[in-house]
């Protein structure tokens, strides 16, 4: 495993990242137009990376077996359709996914390291991902200490990161950067290369608790963190861009980005994932208008 | 100097260009052109009942009465204005006199609705006798998006009668204003603007029937269409793309000049009837005791 012989010291140097390049790049995504059955494979292919995600205080075990069904059930109208790639939960909901989603594929991702602040002892993450893993998580959605991070403590972050992945062993760790706290495109990048080192299977936007979330400008930086470290070891890295991704076009034009900066290899829910909760209704729709012709609405689409 | 003006669209609060970048031109009776008017797309069409399904949900619980006052601020701004809608129908082709009757009339069928909003639920309402021990009664909610065909015929009055009853009971509208007179209908959306009027309560798009009506008739997001004076092909048509979601239906042929072409039945036209069954103790047969 990478975390066992990396350490801080061997982190490559992150290049400084021209900010106004990376709006220009980003912008040119934006203006591409798919249509007809590209459109349909990339709608399904959307749905496919969906983590269907609740994050709230006021989640009741209901509500995530209610999700768990959306999850494997889209959009029953329609024959043919993915299910998506995993649910989201607190840890305390992971027992409930679990058994709301028995034998399925779908996978369980569970937030952890006290998600969303990151702010709690460090006996206490570990604890929080090892009752995620026992309670049958087979992800961890992990939050690093923004705190630390901007204040300097580099070595910090990435002991913590590797310590949790030592505990995930073989279950994938997606490391959560809350890059609407850091700031600037540096920051990101430098937390990107921190967190890949560290050992992270997934590079992971934001909580979705702040706002600016997954911005193409934020999510271009990590996919090309991801391609520099491929280009040097010939190990890949997941993506999860999660929070303000809630339409179909956007969904596209971050498709678009990933297979232009990372190629095919990477259009599959096993490195690309979209962290959502109206994004899948959203895509369901604009599927729905392509097979019927018609625009749909909301009050035929159940909701998650 | 003579301005020749580009109307816009209006959807959502604001007055975008259509998407598609099209324009028709508007000539006078002598064939001169007199401004450009933009030939909308069925993707204005999508954006405009994207605006109205979210501008409905407040529109719609509203208190009745508020919704009469911005009604009546709609009568108080187009009566500010009349002299300018007044031009515009002439530079259609209409005369003086009627013009200045036409808007007249208008205004005065706005106040009517205005005064209807926070009535009609008493007349459309009920307490029902029912053989059990129900409190049972009906009330009248707005059905929702509402999509309008304005008279194609009309400057400003079919778009007045058919727009006010729909907004007055609470739904919201996507409009598709006449394409040859539509002069009338842009300026009045910038008199809904300046009136309290939520954005996207109401949306007007100019351009061809033809073209986004079935867009209109077929979106599943719409819950009623409104036509008028449409030939018979259209409104089969129309009753057929209404199918999928089992839309309402209404065509009124008029001419709308008349005092017969308003009333509460314009309204409950877009209303459902919501029937509630409310357990409570024996009240004693069907005497009206409770």
């Amino acid at each position: 495993m990478t975390a066992q012989h990396n350490n801080f010291t061997t982190i490559p140097h992150s290049p400084s990242i021209d900010k106004v390049g990376v709006e220009e790049r980003v912008a040119r995504f934006q203006t591409r137009s798919i249509k007809g059955p590209s459109k349909m494979q990339g709608l399904s292919m959307v749905l496919s990376m969906i983590d269907l995600t609740t994050l709230e205080g006021k989640d009741t075990p209901n509500k995530v077996r209610q999700m768990c069904y959306k999850a494997q059930h889209l959009h029953d109208f329609q024959e043919g359709l993915p299910t998506v790639a995993a649910v989201c939960v607190y840890p305390s909901m992971v027992s409930v996914a679990r058994e709301a989603l028995k034998d399925s594929t779908i996978k369980i991702a569970s937030v952890s390291t006290a998600f969303p602040s990151g702010q709690a002892p460090f006996e206490v993450k570990k604890m929080d991902t090892q009752f995620a893993i026992d309670a049958g998580a087979d992800e961890i959605d992990m939050v690093i200490s923004r705190g630390k991070f901007l204040a300097g403590e580099h070595a910090f972050v990435f002991d913590e990161i590797a310590a949790i992945k030592e505990i995930c062993g073989a279950k994938r760790l997606k490391v959560i950067l809350e890059t609407g706290e850091l700031a600037t495109l540096d920051q990101v990048r430098r937390a990107s290369d921190i967190a890949i080192h560290a050992g992270a299977d997934f590079i992971k936007t934001s909580t979705g608790k702040i706002q600016p979330a997954a911005t193409m400008q934020v999510t271009y930086t990590m996919l090309m963190a991801i391609r520099d470290h491929f280009d040097r070891t010939g190990k890949m890295v997941g993506m999860k861009p999660a929070g303000g991704i809630s339409t179909s076009k956007l969904a596209l034009h971050n498709l678009v980005m990933v297979n232009e900066i990372l190629g095919e290899a990477w259009l599959s829910n096993e490195w690309f994932r979209f962290g959502a909760s109206s994004l899948a209704n959203d895509v369901l729709m604009q599927y729905m208008k392509q097979v019927t012709g018609k625009y749909q609405s909301a009050d035929y689409f159940t909701i998650d | 100097m003579n301005i020749l003006k580009t109307y816009k669209i209006y959807i959502g609060g604001q007055f975008p260009r259509t998407e598609s970048g099209r324009y028709y031109l508007v000539k006078d009776t002598n064939g001169n052109p007199i401004a450009n008017v933009c030939q909308s797309s069925k993707k204005d069409i999508r954006n405009a009942v994207q605006a109205a399904r979210k501008a409905f949900g407040s529109w719609s619980e509203r208190s009745a009465f508020n919704r009469g006052q911005i009604l009546y601020r709609i009568a108080e701004m187009l009566d500010g204005r009349k002299a300018q809608f007044i031009e515009e129908l002439t530079q259609q082709g209409q005369g003086l006199e009627s013009a200045k009757k036409e808007i007249e009339m208008c205004i005065d069928r706005i106040v009517y609705y205005a005064g209807w909003c926070d009535k009609y639920q008493q007349i459309l309402s009920s307490v029902n006798p029912v053989n059990s021990s129900h409190f049972n009664f009906s009330v009248a909610e707005p059905t929702g998006v509402v999509g309008i065909l304005a008279a194609q015929h009309t400057g400003l009055i079919g778009l007045v009668s058919q727009l006010m009853p729909v907004i007055a009971g609470g739904n919201s509208a996507v409009l598709i204003a006449s394409e040859q007179l539509p002069f009338c209908a842009i300026t009045f959306a910038e008199v809904l603007e300046t009136s309290d009027v939520p954005a996207g309560v109401v949306n007007i798009l100019t351009g061809s029937a033809e073209e986004m009506l079935p867009t209109l008739a077929e979106h599943m997001d719409v819950n009623a269409i409104f036509l008028s004076n449409v030939h018979a092909e259209m409104e089969k048509n129309t009753q057929l793309s209404a199918i999928d979601n089992l839309k309402r239906v209404i065509v009124k042929n008029d001419e709308w000049t008349q005092d017969s072409t308003q009333g509460i039945s314009f309204i409950s036209s877009f209303q459902e009837i919501k029937t509630t069954w409310h357990p409570i103790e024996q009240i004693g047969g069907a005497t009206s005791s409770y």
